[in-house]
């Protein structure tokens, strides 16, 4: 993991200095009200609902068991006990009093931890591949790029005033497993074909939100020397020339989209070359010095498969399915990356209690190189666990509420916190998606159905992902009274669409329903080996609209 | 209006002139619209500055870059940080002149817009009121590092680290 530098350490203690600052002299009366919201999303304080809301930074979703601890600390102390993991990696506190943000600014700075730019309108937190390091697929560990970003990104004297929110994520693998084409900026590490030196794929332009779109390729090969010159290209064109007139089109997809890609191509490359990369770009050392936290630890010689394990899953089918769903092969023989899910059935999704998080720092610890990743779907990762230490882990995860076996299945399901805390939405999403791990609950049909991604957005900003959802849910308001939208057919992967609305909003108490009878068109289409957005994708969407207009008429 | 750079307060030695009249002003701050006017009309000892709005191609702004003393590019409100970009842009195609941030900006923008190329910052009378120059003064300070390189001078922390291993290599050897 990085480690932070005396630099480092400063910065951010600075920043807490600088915060308490601003508090101070909005309270007296230098600065507008208006003029402290943007200083105080940028340090990730919202007003919320029923209360302030604090969102820290957890950059590219890795965490350590001593910050793990810190969080579990901070909920207990100052929120009620637990935190709510977010689609961006991040984990939110529902309940802070702004007067204790400074202190807790302070022991998140004790952790190497912060809020900076986790809202506002600049370069948010950037993301990445939560099996980074350790998936087979992978071409290059993300990180290190996600670490200079990060870097660079903090209080960037140009970018930090931008025309709305700025997101970046990165993925080093063949499988996108960070959302990197509904990004403002994605990053893909690949090799060029003919040097076979590792570069950048660069995607500009995706989004979600009221106009989901997905991000277009402006450089196919991007030397990893002149990432940070051409990430201030980027940033230069879209600071001079995004939208200001209008905050619906402000992001940059808009402006991509106006222009067309070859348009903000030619400018960024225009701006790209003439400006002076070598003064601004990092210098080799710099990246090596970041690269190196990130080395794989020294694993152990073990074989490809543990006995042990063969033998505890034989003698034990529950938690040979725990396993079989929550585990991804291993870059080292022998390991395995477990993902805990957050998603018990009937628990707000993505919800951990300061009892779980520190249940998990310990399992990380002793376990997993002291190391945690959390998950874009809002679930937990240990990423380094020997085989034949998952059963153990298994059964203290099990007296927590922690072994659901769901991983990727119909009850993982992404849900924004929706009307239950947040003042923008329409409709609650949470209980929405309680009603269908209910429905759901059985075991042997979840694994029937296979993998399946549903995701579910209280109102239109799209927290929840859902037009990338398989099925994805949106929560409106019509009348006074809770309508959901139905979408399918949505990809967050390396084949990332968007998906296309079924028919009419349903009530709540029928989406359910609705859920199920789409699910029962695809176990009755599917062909051999087939998953349900490939069945989706090779059927189409008439004989789902059909089945779906059955519930809608019933109801209608 | 109150005008402060990063020493503190100081007193404005530009004349805004409405238009293109610049007479016998030795220092005349001319809107963008006037320049090309007031250009022509300019003597050997005058100097001439211009009032520019954010939205201005540099493509433009690069013909007459060298003719000029002062540029004061306006920022319409503290949240529209396109004059960031603009002054770096300016910076960079090799404007020595002075640079002014015209607008109602707030003490914790003053180090960015220093870093971007500013010399200055034009405040309008109420933004002045409210944020006394000792609380810019105390803000500029307030990280004393960043880590982006080429803004402003070599103490960037990228920059920093660099000397650094340097230094190490040094004593290594
Ligand atoms: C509770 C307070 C929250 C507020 C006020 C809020 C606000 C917003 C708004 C206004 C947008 C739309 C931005 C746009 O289209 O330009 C948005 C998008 C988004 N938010 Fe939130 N959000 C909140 C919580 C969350 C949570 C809990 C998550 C993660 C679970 C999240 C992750 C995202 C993502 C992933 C997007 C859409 C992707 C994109 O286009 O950037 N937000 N949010
Ligand atoms: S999607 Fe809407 S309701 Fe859900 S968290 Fe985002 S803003 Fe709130």
């Amino acid at each position: 993991m990085y480690r932070y530098d005396e630099f480092d350490e400063r910065f951010v203690r600075e920043r807490v200095a600088q915060f308490r600052d601003q508090v101070a002299r909005r309270l007296d009366g230098s600065i507008t009200e208006d003029e402290f919201k943007p200083l105080r999303l940028k340090n990730g304080v919202y007003l919320q609902l029923h209360a302030y809301m604090l969102r820290i930074a957890i950059p590219y979703g890795t965490l350590s068991s001593k910050q793990l601890r810190q969080l579990a600390l901070i909920g207990e102390r100052y929120d009620r006990g637990y935190g709510h993991f977010t689609t961006r990696q991040n984990l939110q506190f529902n309940w802070p009093k702004l007067r204790d943000v400074p202190e807790i600014l302070d022991l998140l700075a004790d952790v190497e931890m912060h809020c900076i730019q986790t809202s506002g309108n600049c370069i948010r937190n950037v993301t990445a591949d939560h099996f980074a390091g350790v998936a087979q697929d992978e071409i290059e560990d993300p990180r290190p790029t996600a670490e200079l970003i990060r870097q660079w990104s903090s209080l960037h004297p140009e970018f930090d005033y931008l025309p709305r929110k700025f997101k970046i994520a990165v993925t080093g693998a063949e499988h996108d497993r960070a959302v990197i084409k509904a990004h403002d900026i994605g990053l893909r590490l690949r090799r060029h074909p003919d040097t076979h030196e590792v570069s950048y794929e660069v995607s500009v332009g995706g989004g979600l939100g009221r106009t989901p779109m997905i991000g277009k390729v402006v450089r196919d090969y991007l030397p990893k020397d002149d990432l940070l010159a051409f990430l201030e290209a980027i940033m230069r064109v879209y600071n001079l020339e995004g939208r200001r007139d209008n905050k619906y089109k402000a992001r940059v997809k808009i402006l991509v989209h106006e222009i067309g890609v070859e348009e903000f191509r030619r400018r960024v490359e225009e701006e790209f070359a003439r400006l002076d990369g070598p003064s601004v770009n990092a210098d080799p050392a710099e990246v090596a010095r970041i690269a190196a936290y990130f080395k794989a630890p020294d694993y152990e010689a073990l074989p490809a498969i543990s006995r042990v394990l063969e033998a505890t899953k034989a003698a034990n089918p529950a938690f040979a399915r725990w396993v079989e769903v929550n585990t991804i092969p291993h870059k080292a023989p022998g390991y395995a990356a477990l993902t805990i899910s957050l998603k018990p059935v009937g628990e707000a999704p993505g919800d951990a209690t300061s009892d779980q998080m520190r249940l998990v720092a310990d399992l990380a610890e002793q376990y997993s190189q002291a190391e945690i990743r959390v998950t874009h779907a809002q679930n937990l990762v240990l990423p380094y666990v020997r085989q034949r230490d998952l059963f153990a882990i298994w059964q203290r995860l099990g007296e927590a509420g922690l072994a659901s076996a769901n991983i990727g299945l119909i009850t993982d399901i992404i849900s924004c916190p929706g009307l239950d805390y947040c003042a923008l939405a329409t409709a609650r999403s949470i209980p929405i998606a309680q009603a269908i791990q209910h429905r759901f609950a059985d075991d042997n049909r979840q694994k029937a159905i296979g993998e399946l991604n549903i995701k579910i957005s209280g109102c239109i900003n799209a927290c929840g992902h859902h037009h990338v959802g398989h099925i994805g849910i949106l929560g409106l308001e019509k009348r006074g009274i809770e309508s959901y939208q139905i979408t399918l057919g949505g990809d967050a992967t390396e084949n990332a669409a968007i998906g296309e609305i079924l028919g009419p909003g349903l009530a709540a108490e029928d989406v359910p329903d609705a859920i199920e009878r789409i699910v029962n068109v695809y176990l009755s289409e599917r062909a051999e080996g087939e998953s349900f957005i490939e069945n989706v994708r090779r059927i189409g969407l008439a004989p789902f609209k059909a089945a779906f207009q059955e519930v809608a008429h019933a109801v209608a | 209006m109150p005008l402060l750079d990063r020493n503190g307060t100081k007193v404005d030695a530009w004349t805004r002139s409405e238009g293109s009249g610049i007479d016998n002003l030795s220092q005349a701050l001319v809107p963008w619209e006037a320049l090309t006017e007031a250009l022509q009309h300019k003597t050997r000892d005058q100097r001439i500055g211009v009032v520019i709005p954010n939205n201005i191609r540099i493509a433009e702004l690069k013909l007459v870059l060298r003719q000029l003393s002062l540029i004061a590019v306006s920022f319409p409100a503290y949240s529209d940080g396109r004059g960031f970009s603009l002054a770096k842009l300016i910076r960079n195609h090799g404007f020595t002149g002075t640079l002014r941030a015209s607008g109602p900006l707030i003490a914790d923008q003053f180090a960015y817009a220093l870093a971007c190329g500013f010399d200055e910052i034009e405040l309008p009378e109420a933004s002045a009121a409210r944020q006394p120059v000792e609380q810019w003064l105390k803000a500029v300070g307030q990280i004393s590092h960043g880590y982006q390189r080429g803004y402003g001078d070599s103490h960037n922390i990228l920059d920093q680290r660099r000397t650094a291993r340097a230094a190490g290599r040094l004593a290594a050897s």
